[in-house]
């Protein structure tokens, strides 16, 4: 398959933190594709480092075929991006903003004019064209700048946090967006500290941590990687626990977790279940509490870095926060 | 050629248009001066110089004349220092990154901003002619229409090149700060002594040496003598001093300024070529 981003090796640091520890991934022409991590994990640097925003310090990165340090330009013009901030001017009217866009790209007047009717179609403002962007509701804004990031047919389109900020019914129309782009046959490069979003939209996930990707696959292989089912078992007694269920023949792995046992299956959970608490408690391991589900991208985030996803903490609240104030 | 600077400069314009409280105050200021200071101030000053004895056959400059100069290059000050401030909206909003992150040469949002600068000035520049002439101020007088549009495009080089300057200077000072309290303060205080340092309100002449030397260095002295060798003549009296400029005296004016703009530019270059807008942004 033909590789539109290929990054190799890629460093960045801000004076004494690295924020981008030696990562190497390829987008393939087509796709949607994912950084799925916690905030300050580094994807939004990578993505600057892409887009040529930030200069690059240490790495190969092409994008279109060309080299982020030497055709800047080229790579500008290949590409499209939706910052994670809103960058909107809201005194500007849809339409004006679209033709400001068009304008600093060089797009020729007749074709610039034909782009911003079809991207008015694309993202449902047709009847917004005169409104100013100020008056236009968070969901609206959003799809005005993916709009805006399409218009020059971008070979590649960044979206940084698409959804952050927006509420689920918006969100889900945004995904619904993305997909309809992407099928016209845009290549997607995303990154998102939502599960959901990197599960339901991508071909194919890195999960980055602490500058580093940690594994990469499509959402089924990310998940198989780690098991076809997973049990979560709380129990007083841990290690004999997890010497009597290590001796199943359906049992992949048994690790410690946060609360208690992390178990692994190669076999159907719901059938292998109440084998194994009655082998469990035959031998007299209390079991304090029990559950069988199948992974998720969080489980699989957990099972590689040990840290749960969802746990931001204040870092995570204050990129939202900031985000609000700055509508 | 890319005109990428034309849509900075469209989309500077439709701001401009379009906050009704700014454009209204942006266009009156430079009348109320007129109208307030000026006419307040040459009520006394005339009534002042009655006493300066003048050769004979000589009348002196009335007050408002003199100052009306003096009004338009404050005006065009103002206007160019606190020009750039509109870059500082546009890192706020994020304008700026979409603009860095495009194709187009980062010197064209310089350009565009410039351009739309001047464009102000000139509007107000005739604003406070017009208005001046309505209320009194002897312009162009026993010029032949001719003379009239020469001394019109030659005021307009003066106030171009100038503002040019100024407007490049606040881009660049505001490209690198990124906060509105510093860009005010820093602005603020490059006015009070620009403005009172040079002969806008009163004659150089009696100024303390050290002063004198300030006014020197001034650009702002150079626009008010290429304004009035325009706009009142070569030779005449006003607020008891001798006036007299030759040619000379307004090429080396205008070369004083433009001298001025490409230093300020070459500031305003260097910063915007560094600008790096992902520092700073995201995790």
């Amino acid at each position: 398959m033909n590789a539109i981003i290929e990054v190799e090796d890629l460093h960045h640091s801000y004076g004494d933190f690295t924020a981008v520890n030696g990562i190497s991934f390829r987008v393939h022409t087509g796709e949607i594709f994912s950084f799925l991590g916690p905030n300050g994990a580094g994807k939004s640097t990578t993505i600057n480092i892409l887009t040529t925003l930030l200069p690059l310090q240490r790495g190969r990165v092409r994008v279109n075929g060309y080299d982020v340090r030497k055709e800047k330009k080229r790579v500008r013009e290949s590409i499209g991006i939706v910052f994670q901030d809103e960058v909107l001017d809201g005194d500007l009217t849809v339409w004006e903003t679209l033709e400001f866009h068009g304008r600093i790209y060089g797009m020729p007047r007749a074709e610039r004019r034909e782009r911003i009717e079809e991207m008015l179609k694309l993202a449902d403002l047709e009847e917004k064209t005169e409104e100013r962007v100020k008056y236009l509701s968070g969901g609206m804004r959003r799809r005005l700048e993916i709009a805006r990031g399409l218009m020059t047919r971008p070979a590649v389109l960044f979206l940084d946090e698409p959804t952050l900020g927006l509420d689920p019914q918006t969100r889900y129309r945004i995904w619904k967006y993305i997909e309809k782009v992407n099928r016209e046959g845009t290549t997607i490069f995303l990154t998102t500290h939502y599960m959901e979003e990197a599960d339901s939209l991508s071909s194919r996930i890195s999960i980055i941590d602490h500058g580093k990707i940690v594994i990469t696959g499509t959402s089924e292989e990310l998940k198989n990687s780690i098991g076809k089912d997973l049990i979560y078992l709380e129990t007083v007694n841990k290690e004999k626990a997890s010497q009597i269920i290590g001796s199943f023949s359906e049992v992949r792995g048994v690790r410690d977790s946060l609360r208690g046992l992390e178990v692994s299956l190669e076999a159907d959970g719901q059938r292998f279940l109440p084998r194994l608490i009655v082998s469990l408690e035959k031998e007299g391991v209390e079991i304090t509490s029990i559950s069988l589900k199948k992974p998720t991208l969080d489980d699989v985030f957990l099972h590689y870095t040990g840290r749960e996803l969802r746990d931001e903490g204040p870092q995570g609240k204050k990129v939202a926060m900031r985000r609000r104030r700055g509508r | 050629m890319n005109t990428a600077f034309l849509t900075v400069y469209w989309r500077d314009m439709i701001r401009f248009r379009r906050f009704k409280p700014m454009l209204f105050s942006t266009l009156v200021q430079p009348i109320l001066w007129m109208a307030f200071f000026g006419i307040g101030m040459s009520s006394n000053f005339d009534r002042f110089s009655q006493f300066v004895k003048l050769p004979p056959g000589i009348e002196s400059v009335d007050y408002l004349t003199f100052m009306a100069a003096g009004v338009i290059a404050m005006t065009t000050l103002f206007t160019s220092l606190f020009g750039g401030i509109s870059l500082l909206f546009d890192k706020r909003w994020g304008i700026m990154k979409e603009m860095l992150a495009s194709p187009m040469p980062r010197t064209h949002i310089l350009w565009g901003i410039s351009l739309s600068g001047v464009t102000k000035a000139l509007i107000q520049a005739a604003l406070i002619m017009s208005f001046g002439l309505l209320i009194g101020v002897k312009f162009f007088s026993g010029y032949s229409a001719v003379e009239v549009l020469i001394s019109l495009l030659g005021i307009a080089i003066f106030v171009t090149v100038f503002s040019l300057g100024f407007l490049f200077l606040s881009a660049g000072i505001t490209m690198r700060l990124e906060s509105m309290e510093g860009v005010q303060g820093i602005m603020t205080l490059l006015t009070m002594p620009l403005f009172f340092s040079s002969s806008a309100l009163y004659p150089v002449e009696g100024f303390p040496s050290w002063l004198r030397a300030i006014s020197v260095v001034n650009p702002l002295t150079y626009l008010v003598k290429g304004i009035r060798y325009f706009a009142i003549g070569e030779d005449f009296f006003a607020m008891g001093t001798h006036y007299t400029y030759s040619i000379y005296d307004v090429l080396l004016s205008l070369g004083f300024l433009t001298i001025f703009a490409l230093l300020t530019y070459l500031f305003a270059w260097v910063t915007f070529r560094r600008a790096c807008p992902g520092e700073g942004f995201g995790d």
